[in-house]
């Protein structure tokens, strides 16, 4: 850990000001890359061509649409000519693959290198289940593994919790204690996969259960790869999977973050997610914009901790939606990279290159996926995972088509690996790098989305920041708006989901669904209750009061007694209810 | 959504009724996806009902509590991960046991047609899937409030 010698002006909040006129001054410009004479030429051929071809056209067959907009609500014109992209900078704007500002890409040779890894996200019933499918998903070609909790591990409750009832092994694996974690990973090369939790809430204590059941396979921390999801800023605005009010989580990820940063060089300690973001009803827009905030939140949040952002921003990484808007999904993903890289670079003054990445895995939508026509789903899946790999994803999971109805059997999960090798393999398409760099449309787009999400960053500073802005419910209020218009928009037929309000068939029966068997409930209440027997109990209340100490005191670092504690077996609960006794839980501002 | 009959067609008809119909949209136990009953609220706000929220991760209890204190017409039950044959029921009998057996339950979420004949028996009706249009659920909410609970027809 470095600690900066001077504390950086970070709180200027004319950053994002500036930064919006910027962008809109240089719109106006034209780039030296044309010849202005022959541009402006252009622009009037387009003009004559709009009045004397078009329009005249469009008067005899009329359009489909009186407006035609993306899924964010940009309207979309008929072409996109050099005239649109006219101020764009190459060499400032776009670049080189693997370098600034990544729009095209964080390495060099992208996926003629390294194709993306296949990341299939995982988890049902009790570990030893989900142990048997991840084998089974390792087996045919997955290349890397991301698990799934159940309801009760997500927030922080054990499978023996009054609140637990009903949803042991239900929605994910039912993690209580180490024992589970160690059956989770039993005859799975720890030093040898990459593992990427969606764990928020509770992160820490399955972070520590993970590297204590590594150790126990012999594998040092200090050769773990993966990664934890630990964003607690997108649950506050929408997985709405918490356990303490925001100040007490944000300090456990400073503690995390210290943590790693000393001892887990390959640890990526939080992965900023937009796709839940995406999944609660944003627009591409509010999903880039929300996602990259709580980004430099977490720039902020290093940096109290005296943290070196040159060190620490290599270790965060991105998670994000691809849904069914083709090209927005693709620009959404370029304007990622190069905002992040952009606002690293001037806000946050980080030289090192690696540090300015953006890396992302992403998931095909879940919302995009419907219960009627089920197969409809594999094709939607298609185009989705074709988005995130035009847009230069470093890992992938592909939604199951029977995902809109339960979790996925296993042999559509097995579709869905097969869907991303048919990309990676058949298509060719990951033979050039970034091949829609260049699109009118791509580059306009791109740039737009660029603009809308600074005036977000602008609006939540001045709400001030996003912890405040989430208190006020403001993000959280943004999306439902957004999802009613869009649930408005299939209502009225705006929209078409085929096969929901539009090529509906009254004749199909409902697909023959994967469910857990409901004695995981019971399996998993008997584990916890012969662990509780057999354990020593006398050290798991001492380490329990050590971790206390730490709750108490944030001068200590959280992780190591909590670490102290998993390795004897005190469970989730027993760890996470130390906090809530301490700090309660938390309220939603009112979000009608 | 049924031909004719959009939003503005239920406001017309809800304004006419000779009382606003009230509703507490509930979630039952830990479940976090509430995209849809955000959804809802809108929905049923904007053609006339009072709206009651539970919140995420609210209890049974609680949920019967809301809808005794708020006097509500209607509890609609959203459960997204498969824990409906849990709650709805725990809500039907908590309602017996309060004596208020007379507020009208319908539920949605993702619900196995398999379930739906189950839930229907003790009461709970509706159970639509994620997508279903709005009119065709505030018809059904409509259809049973008029009939059950303002007995006008």
């Amino acid at each position: 850990m470095q600690v900066k010698e001077e504390k950086k002006d970070i709180s200027n909040s004319d950053f994002w000001k500036n930064k919006i006129k910027e962008k809109i001054e240089k719109r106006k410009t034209i780039s030296q890359l044309y010849n202005k004479e022959e541009l402006e030429r252009l622009h009037v051929e387009e003009i004559n061509w709009y009045e004397n071809v078009y329009k005249p056209w469009i008067k005899n067959s009329p359009e489909l649409k009186s407006k035609f907009e993306t899924a964010s609500g940009i309207e979309i014109k008929p072409i996109y000519t050099p005239w649109d992209v006219k101020h764009i900078d190459y060499l400032k704007d776009i670049g080189f693959p693997g370098s600034f500002p990544f729009t095209r890409g964080i390495y060099p040779s992208m996926y003629r290198g390294k194709l993306w890894t296949i990341r299939e996200f995982s988890g049902f019933g009790t570990p030893e289940d989900t142990n048997k499918r991840l084998k089974f998903l390792l087996e045919h070609g997955e290349t890397g593994l991301s698990i799934a909790f159940d309801m009760p591990t997500l927030y922080g409750y054990d499978a023996d919790s009054p609140r637990a009832l009903g949803e042991v092994g239900k929605m994910g694996v039912s993690v209580s204690s180490l024992k589970d974690m160690e059956i989770l990973f039993k005859g799975i090369p720890m030093d040898q996969i990459t593992t990427s939790m969606t764990i928020n809430a509770p992160a820490v204590v399955i972070f520590a259960m993970y590297i204590v059941a590594a150790e126990k396979q012999g594998v040092p921390m200090e050769k773990l790869s993966g990664t934890i999801q630990n964003d607690i800023l997108k649950e506050y605005i929408a997985q709405k999977e918490w356990a303490y009010p925001p100040e007490i989580h944000l300090r456990i990820i400073k503690d995390i973050m210290e943590f790693c940063t000393k001892h887990m060089p390959k640890w990526n300690y939080i992965s900023v997610s937009g796709y839940h973001i995406r999944e609660a009803g944003s627009s591409a827009i509010q999903e880039l914009a929300f996602t990259l905030m709580d980004g430099f939140t977490y720039m902020d949040l290093g940096i109290s901790a005296g943290l070196d952002p040159n060190v620490f921003a290599t270790r965060i990484s991105f998670f994000f939606n691809s849904t069914m808007d083709f090209f927005e999904e693709i620009a959404k993903f370029r304007a990622a990279r190069r905002i992040w890289s952009e606002v690293l670079r001037e806000k946050y003054k980080v030289t090192n290159p690696r540090a300015l990445w953006l890396r992302f895995h992403t998931q095909t939508s879940g919302a995009s996926l419907t219960w009627q026509q089920p197969l409809n789903n594999l094709i939607r899946t298609a185009i989705e995972a074709l988005a995130a790999v035009l847009g230069g994803t470093q890992s992938l999971h592909t939604n199951a088509y029977d995902e809109a109805l339960s979790l996925p059997k296993e042999d559509a999960a097995l579709l869905a690996v097969r869907t991303q090798q048919i990309i990676a393999h058949e298509t060719n398409v990951a033979s050039t790098i970034d091949p829609l760099a260049g699109s009118y449309y791509i580059e306009w787009l791109t740039d737009k989305l660029e603009e809308e999400a600074y005036k977000y960053f602008d609006k939540i500073e001045e709400l001030g920041g996003m912890v405040e802005a989430i208190k006020k419910g403001f993000p959280q209020k943004e999306i439902i708006e957004n999802a009613y218009r869009q649930a408005l928009k299939v209502e009225n037929k705006e929209s078409i989901i085929v096969g929901v309000n539009e090529y509906v068939d009254k004749t199909e029966k409902i697909l023959n669904i994967f469910k857990t068997y409901p004695e995981v409930e019971k399996i998993q209440k008997e584990s916890l209750a012969e662990l509780k027997k057999t354990r020593n109990n006398e050290k798991v209340k001492k380490a329990l009061e050590e971790v206390r100490k730490a709750f108490e005191d944030p001068s200590i670092n959280i992780v190591y007694p909590i670490l102290k504690a998993v390795k004897v077996y005190a469970t989730l609960q027993e760890i996470m209810d130390i906090g809530r006794e301490l700090y309660g839980g938390w309220k939603e501002p009112e979000l009608l | 959504m049924e031909a004719g009959k959009n939003l503005s067609y239920y406001r017309e008809l809800i304004s006419k009724l000779p009382k606003k119909i009230r509703i507490l949209v509930a979630k039952p136990g830990l479940d976090a996806h509430d995209r849809g009953v955000h959804v809802l609220l809108r929905a049923f706000r904007d053609v006339g009902m009072e709206v009651v929220y539970s919140g995420i991760l609210a209890t049974v209890d609680e949920i019967v509590q809301t809808a005794i204190d708020e006097d509500v017409d209607v509890i609609a039950l959203s459960s997204m991960n498969g824990a409906h044959m849990v709650h709805f029921p725990a809500v039907i009998n908590k309602l017996k046991e309060k004596g208020a057996s007379d507020i009208v339950v319908v539920g949605g979420g993702i619900i196995p047609e398999e379930d739906k004949p189950k839930l229907e028996a003790i009461g709970v009706t509706g159970n639509f899937g994620p997508g279903t249009s709005l009119a065709i659920i505030i018809e059904h909410i409509l259809n049973r409030v008029i009939k059950e609970r303002l007995k006008i027809y």
